[in-house]
């Protein structure tokens, strides 16, 4: 990592999130802010000069919802190489999720996470849960946990099944204007699955989790919402319905939104049929039908964020039989590949459309400042080349874990550094 | 001649040449065991483990004399429950007796996939005796052996399942390989223990007597106690009513039916006594039949040039 002085990203390609607008144009920062965005003389500079071409600029992405596991299970992530992992996959910001031991459920858990952040290029936010140690009966201290530095609150890995308490929370959060994000799911329904219930958990013999649990959970927290107000994100969205839910949320005029995990638009449960752990996560993989409702979803402005819900969990815990393997999947390092190649050479969103909802558009939701690529602005930039192609090898990965499946994956996008609170790392 | 399977995961996708090798072989195989020295050495110096991570009476003890009869080394396994309890994974367990080179592994384990995850983890002849509710491929095979001795061919059979589809490995193999081989299969039972997308792989009915007017054969699945207890049908009283296979049934049908069940049987629940013990029945050919089809299965996939009438 490089603390800058005075550096010149030269020969690159500036986007314009906001406006839709790219321009090519070299941006030079001194101490961390950005001095000139223009055509800058690489000769008469006078710092470091860094070669971008071809590369695009953008405001620095953001992943909200990332799994740091610290504390607790530092094997498998800390938020240390959380932080690599994210730099490599070209983020520069990310919301840590609470489901860690102990909960992030009291202010002090909120500022240990901020303080081994502290030095890291990345921005981490911590999410506080909602409810005391995540177990869905009394809501949190949630002021004290926003003056800490909590940005939204979630009891993520879990819904809160008691409606009554997830009432108070949407009442009590939206005085600090601040999100509940559900993991939207009815448990009983849930009933110890490991798979979509479809025609493919009847042909694999795995037990199922009926997709109706989802669209019946979002369904209650919209009807809240309508009721007592408060601000519904929904994690990780997963089925047609729940879009289609969501959509008539919005169509309301109601603040709900939403985010969709890359791995949701790229497998479908037809991809289980090696029982592989790797494709295991929570929610499930859906049916086809499905992943084509969550591209048009994206298409359509229903869903307003693109997140990875990067879960990290150590090799022995997923080399064994897929109902004993945890659910979960990494997605910092393969996100921004994985969108660019799957969603944007395809033609689902442009490339513009897609930063936002890693950039943008989190930031908004969490109430925080977005960052902007002009002078006199702090810098805070992701640089990398959509074009150029790479293969994802998971020893490679800057995680401590290797729990992806896109090992051997060719993907475009390679990220040549980030930039921020004054520093800049190269990949 | 050899089959295109390397190893025996389940029938899902098995071609009918396969299966009709394996249903060929045992038809010979069966002879030996009638033979006043039932044993044959085409499998000596092969080394079998039976890997048995779930209670199992009748099938390990049909695998373990199809390989006796065979003259191969066995070693049993047995551990019940899910080995990360118990501090060693399945791949270590696994990993360690295969590194004291055995040839094949029968595998029964509650959860769906074990077999596959065993083929990434060694280098041997995995054979499935049931994988959770996923397959049974032995079981629907040694019930293809007795129809095939019984009518003839598969083909156009009309093979009724009835009960608890939705936990039944037997099930899901015997439809597989059924449908591969041109008999017509349909499920029967409580939509409460139907699966989804059930009606997408085969025909469904919740009715029993229509059901019984319509098949050939009816092979009838164990009911568990315990999905009473989990409240996916209200009482065996009400499921013996409404499901439970009886003479009544059969008389009112006016016509020959062939009676087949996997065992053990809850008799005077999914069928009375008196029909399981009757001429319709065929469920102790199907025992018989159980063994010279694993001795076919361990021999084809054993990689043994061994001729069979030895």
């Amino acid at each position: 990592m490089l603390k800058i002085e005075k550096i010149l990203l030269h020969g690159g390609t500036v986007l314009d999130l906001e406006n839709g607008k790219s321009a090519r144009a070299d941006v030079a920062i001194v101490d961390g802010k950005i001095r000139q965005v223009g055509e800058i003389e690489t000769e008469s500079f006078g710092g470091d000069v860094i070669d971008v071409s071809g590369a695009v600029l953008t405001p620095g992405l953001m992943d909200m919802h990332v799994h740091l596991r610290e504390p607790g299970r530092e094997d498998e992530e800390t938020v240390a190489s959380g932080c690599a992992a994210a730099m490599a996959g070209g983020f520069t910001a990310v919301c840590a999720m609470p489901n860690t031991e102990p909960e992030c459920d009291t202010q002090e858990v909120v500022q240990f996470i901020k303080k081994r952040a502290e030095a890291e290029l990345v921005d981490v936010y911590p999410i506080g849960a909602i409810t005391k140690k995540r177990a869905g009966r009394e809501i949190s201290e949630m002021a004290d946990m926003i003056r800490a530095g909590a940005v939204a609150f979630s009891d993520d890995g879990s819904p809160v099944l008691n409606t009554a308490v997830m009432k108070r929370a949407l009442e009590y959060s939206s005085m600090y204007f601040s999100p509940i994000i559900d993991h939207c799911e009815d448990p009983f329904l849930f009933e110890g699955g490991h798979m979509n219930e479809s025609k493919m958990s009847t042909l694999l013999g795995l037990p199922p989790i009926p997709p109706v649990g989802e669209e019946i959970m979002i369904g209650r927290n919209i009807s809240l919402v309508r009721y007592v107000g408060g601000h519904l994100h929904v994690a990780h969205i997963s089925t047609k319905r729940g879009v289609e839910l969501v959509r008539q949320a919005k169509e309301e005029g109601l603040p709900v939104t939403c985010e969709v995990a890359p791995h949701h638009l790229v497998f479908s449960d037809e991809d289980l049929k090696e029982y592989d752990t790797n494709l295991k996560m929570n929610p499930p993989l859906r049916t086809p039908e499905d992943v084509e409702a969550l591209k048009a979803g994206l298409k359509d402005g229903t869903i307003d964020v693109i997140a990875s819900d990067h879960a990290p969990h150590s090799v022995e815990e997923k080399q064994v039989e897929f109902v004993e393997a945890p659910f979960g999947i990494l997605g910092l390092e393969t996100m921004l590949g994985i969108i660019i190649t799957k969603i944007v050479k395809e033609k689902i969103l442009s490339l513009e459309q897609a930063l936002e909802k890693m950039c943008i558009s989190p930031r908004r939701i969490c109430r925080l400042p977005i960052p902007r690529i002009k002078k006199g602005e702090a810098a805070n930039i992701s640089i990398f080349d959509p074009d150029k192609k790479w293969t994802v090898d998971v020893k490679k990965f800057k995680s401590l874990s290797r729990n992806s499946p896109y090992d051997g994956w060719k993907l475009n996008g390679v990220v040549l550094g980030v930039v921020n609170k004054g520093l800049y790392q190269k990949s | 001649m050899a089959l295109s399977i390397s190893h025996l995961l389940g029938l899902r996708g098995v071609p009918a040449s396969d299966i009709t090798m394996i249903l060929d072989t045992a038809t010979s195989f069966k002879e030996i065991l009638s033979r006043p020295i039932p044993k044959v050495p085409t499998l000596r110096g092969t080394t079998v483990v039976n890997f048995f991570y779930e209670p199992s009476t009748r099938t390990r003890i049909s695998f373990e004399l199809a390989e006796k009869r065979l003259s191969a080394d066995t070693v049993n396994f047995s551990k019940t429950g899910s080995s990360v309890k118990k501090g060693e994974t399945l791949r270590d367990t696994i990993r360690n007796i295969a590194a004291m080179k055995i040839d094949m592994v029968v595998v029964r384990h509650s959860a769906a996939g074990v077999p596959l995850f065993l083929t990434q983890c060694v280098d041997a002849a995995i054979i499935n005796a049931g994988d959770g509710i996923n397959e049974h491929p032995t079981q629907a095979l040694l019930d293809m052996m007795t129809l095939r001795a019984k009518f003839g061919s598969l083909k156009g059979l009309k093979v009724a399942i009835v009960g608890d589809i939705s936990h039944s490995r037997v099930a899901g193999s015997n439809i597989h390989g059924l449908q591969t081989m041109g008999a017509e299969v349909r499920v029967c039972g409580p939509k409460t223990l139907i699966p989804r997308g059930q009606e997408e792989i085969c025909p469904v009915s919740y009715n029993l007597q229509e059901t019984i007017e319509w098949a050939d054969v009816l092979n009838i699945l164990r009911i568990q106690l315990e999905r009473q207890e989990s409240g996916l049908f209200p009482s065996i009283r009400e499921y013996h009513a409404e499901f439970g296979v009886t003479r009544r049934r059969l008389q009112q049908a006016k016509k020959d039916i062939t009676i087949m069940h996997p065992g053990p049987i809850n008799r005077g629940i999914e069928l009375d006594s008196d029909i399981a013990d009757s001429e319709f029945s065929v469920i102790l050919d199907q025992v018989t039949n159980g063994v010279a089809v694993r001795m076919a299965v361990l021999y084809l996939l054993s990689g043994s040039d061994a001729k069979v009438d030895q």
